[in-house]
């Protein structure tokens, strides 16, 4: 029978299927070959082993990072914050006791979780991957149906390295075309969301195609399937093809040699069969896209950056209207404003969405040679250690600094503001976050959630911006020349 | 696991969409190492709100919450549905919720009850004109009862009775261990393996 990707991975990791039906009908009992850890939801998942006397069935299939609380500044140093201090020591307690790899602030190979497993080549095609962390979507890009999950599935993951699962819905989400300059993954995700509402994709996993699809680099993929949550989707996924092979070769735990081989003949048939059918298809043009920026409090509701504010009374639905009025106000906006005449005070660059180092390449382009609006603050916030080694052998943290940006530690950072990086109330925001959740980024801020080369030309301009908004860089001919 | 068979309390109309689990507790909460004890951080910026509904009486006496559509959406953080617990909702009614949300709260007692939105808005009428009133959810019939207004429910067989019987979850899959070991022989050897650590 022809399958859909996502029914392929579903299948091949079924441990036993669900007895019955109809009132006692059981979910699929699902093999899961890798779980990522960090130290938020962890804690009381360890415990719980702890008190029901159970053990870690895979330390071998576990791994665990510190990044949520993590300070991105003076990392040498005893965190401040004591209770942030207290889980981190918990994690590492816990990883020693149940003999879990981790790496810590200060290693490395420490960062977002899902920075640190794709890097690793931990993350490979048509794998079954899941954190307690809802972001963990982003490893989807790889072809693999990975999942955010909570403390009591960690445990039971931890327990039996499994897990009980309801067999999925899919969504075909086609994005056909060409991406003009300036235009990104980000933007494709933001308009999908705005498309099909935070709600849409509840029930299913969608699966990015197309021709726009096929051109990004595994990084943008990332992005992508990052935000599939943010639609409400348990998952998303991209297709592996060269691209992602090329992306893995090489990688600290890729396979090798006739591994490899055997990997990859493996990973060719990981493609949605020709005549299988979705439930649902939804189709985005690439060709007319422009860079897209949220305005209220949740990702759906955003708008291209040359539209302008919403009025309430865009909306039929009662419960939606109610929704924007509520975020107009919380958001200080007025409708009808263009959205171009938002001033920020932070752009905030980083995030489990965009803080790989292409992301940080793109910013770098926009503001080398430029001058930072001197009203606002940028931090710039690898998302992982690796990744900060990486830019600054490019000589990107100098570009940054050069600019006026704040060159800060890995860590999830302002994205969520659980380490001292947060935004004042009342503070206004470009982040390349997920989430422009009230108070998300602390409490009374105010995020727009923009793209890397969005969020750096708001940083030069002060106003949200596109890089098309920017007079040209007195050196930048200079550098793109060098650089070609 | 406490099973959950009908509960009745005093329900609370929460009259917004997209409630998202950052407002049921800010991230600053999360930085606990306990599962119980959210009771305070259970939607704490609105709180600080005194017109916000649980600061009024009676509904902060209240157990069954009543929410606008795509209720839990977001993190998945699990500490959403403690809060909830820990203040004393036994039960949310919502049009949509969250996938995770409502996985999360199936694993922890909390009944999330689907009920169509024209049933919720039917809800909240009486909820507001008779502030008080109490909410049955009975989970054998899946059925909500409130003043006048019945309405069926809808959740998914397995966790209807898994939340019937009180089951543990780690416990129900540990009885088929054997298939789990079964399984693990035959996964390719190109798969990654976390240990031994190499970096690059």
């Amino acid at each position: 029978m022809a399958k859909t990707l996502a029914e392929k991975v579903w299948d091949a990791h079924v441990v036993r299927k669900g007895d019955g039906e109809g009132a006692n009908a059981q979910p699929d009992l699902l093999y899961i070959d890798l779980h990522l850890v960090h130290e938020v939801t962890s804690p009381q998942a360890f415990e719980g082993l702890r008190l029901a006397g159970r053990k870690l069935r895979r330390p071998d299939l576990t791994i665990a990072t510190e990044d949520h609380n993590t300070p991105t500044l003076d990392i040498d140093k005893p965190i401040a914050d004591l209770t942030s201090r207290t889980q981190i020591q918990t994690l590492r307690n816990n990883c020693e006791e149940f003999g879990v790899r981790l790496h810590s602030l200060g290693d490395a190979e420490q960062g977002i979780v899902h920075v640190v497993g794709p890097q690793l080549g931990l993350t490979q095609p048509g794998m079954t991957v899941v954190c307690g962390d809802s972001h963990t979507s982003t490893h989807g890009a790889f072809g693999a149906l990975a999942m955010g999950i909570g403390t009591s599935e960690v445990e039971h993951v931890m327990a039996t390295q499994t897990l009980s699962l309801k067999p999925f819905k899919t969504m075909a989400i086609n994005v056909e075309g060409t991406l003009r300059p300036g235009v990104t993954a980000k933007d494709i995700i933001l308009a999908v969301i705005a498309k099909i509402g935070t709600g849409g994709g509840q029930g299913y996993v969608l699966e990015y195609r197309g021709s726009a699809i096929r051109a990004l680099s595994m990084d943008a993929r990332m992005t992508i399937c990052n935000m599939s949550i943010e639609a409400g989707a348990r998952a998303g996924m991209v297709a592996p093809d060269e691209t992602t092979y090329a992306y893995m070769n090489g990688r600290p735990h890729a396979p090798q040699g006739a591994e490899w081989d055997a990997a990859v003949d493996y990973w060719n048939t990981l493609r949605t069969d020709d005549d299988a059918v979705f439930d649902v298809e939804v189709d985005l043009d690439a060709n007319t896209l422009e860079p897209f920026v949220t305005w209220g409090t949740n990702p759906g509701q955003g708008v291209s950056l040359s539209a302008k504010v919403p009025s309430p009374e865009d909306f039929g639905d009662e419960n939606a209207k109610a929704a924007a009025e509520r975020a107009l106000q919380y958001m200080g906006l007025a409708a009808g404003t263009p959205m171009k005449d938002i001033r920020v005070d932070t752009v905030f660059l980083g995030s489990c969405t965009n803080s790989r180092i292409e992301d940080l390449r793109a910013a770098a382009d926009i503001v080398r040679g430029r001058e930072k609006d001197p009203m606002v603050r940028m931090l710039v916030v690898p998302g992982s250690a690796r990744v900060r080694l990486e830019a600054e052998a490019e000589g990107l943290d100098k570009v940054f600094k050069d600019f006026g940006a704040e060159w800060r530690f890995a860590g999830c950072s302002m994205c969520l503001g659980m380490n001292p990086d947060q935004l004042e109330p009342g503070e206004r925001c470009a982040s390349t976050s997920n989430r422009n959740f009230e108070g998300r980024q602390g409490k009374g801020g105010r995020t727009h959630l923009v793209s890397p080369v969005v969020a750096a030309a708001t940083a030069v301009r002060g106003t949200l911006s596109s890089p098309s908004d920017l007079d040209p860089a007195p050196e930048s001919a200079a550098l793109t020349t060098d650089a070609a | 696991m406490e099973k959950f068979t009908t509960h009745t309390g005093i329900g609370v109309p929460l009259r917004q969409s997209n409630v998202d689990t950052d407002q049921i507790i800010p991230a600053v909460y999360l930085k606990r190492i306990t599962r119980t004890g959210f009771e305070d951080a259970l939607f704490s910026a609105w709180r600080k709100d005194p017109s916000f509904i649980l600061n009024q009486e009676p509904f902060n006496a209240g157990s069954v919450l009543v929410a606008g559509p795509d209720f839990g959406t977001g993190s998945s953080r699990e500490h959403a549905v403690w809060a909830l617990k820990d203040y004393g909702f036994r039960a949310v009614l919502s049009s949509r919720f969250a996938d995770i949300f409502r996985g999360n709260s199936g694993k922890q007692g909390l009944l999330a009850a689907q009920v169509a939105q024209d049933d919720i808005e039917l809800i909240w009428k009486t909820l507001e004109n008779a502030p008080g009133t109490e909410v049955t959810v009975d989970l054998a019939s899946k059925t909500v009862t409130c003043g006048n207004v019945v309405a069926p429910f809808e959740i998914d067989d397995y966790t209807r009775w898994r939340l019937l019987e009180g089951l543990d979850d780690i416990g129900l899959t540990l009885q088929h261990e054997e298939d789990i070991t079964a399984y693990e022989a035959t996964r390719p050897s190109f798969k990654p393996l976390t240990l031994p650590a190499r970096t690059s």
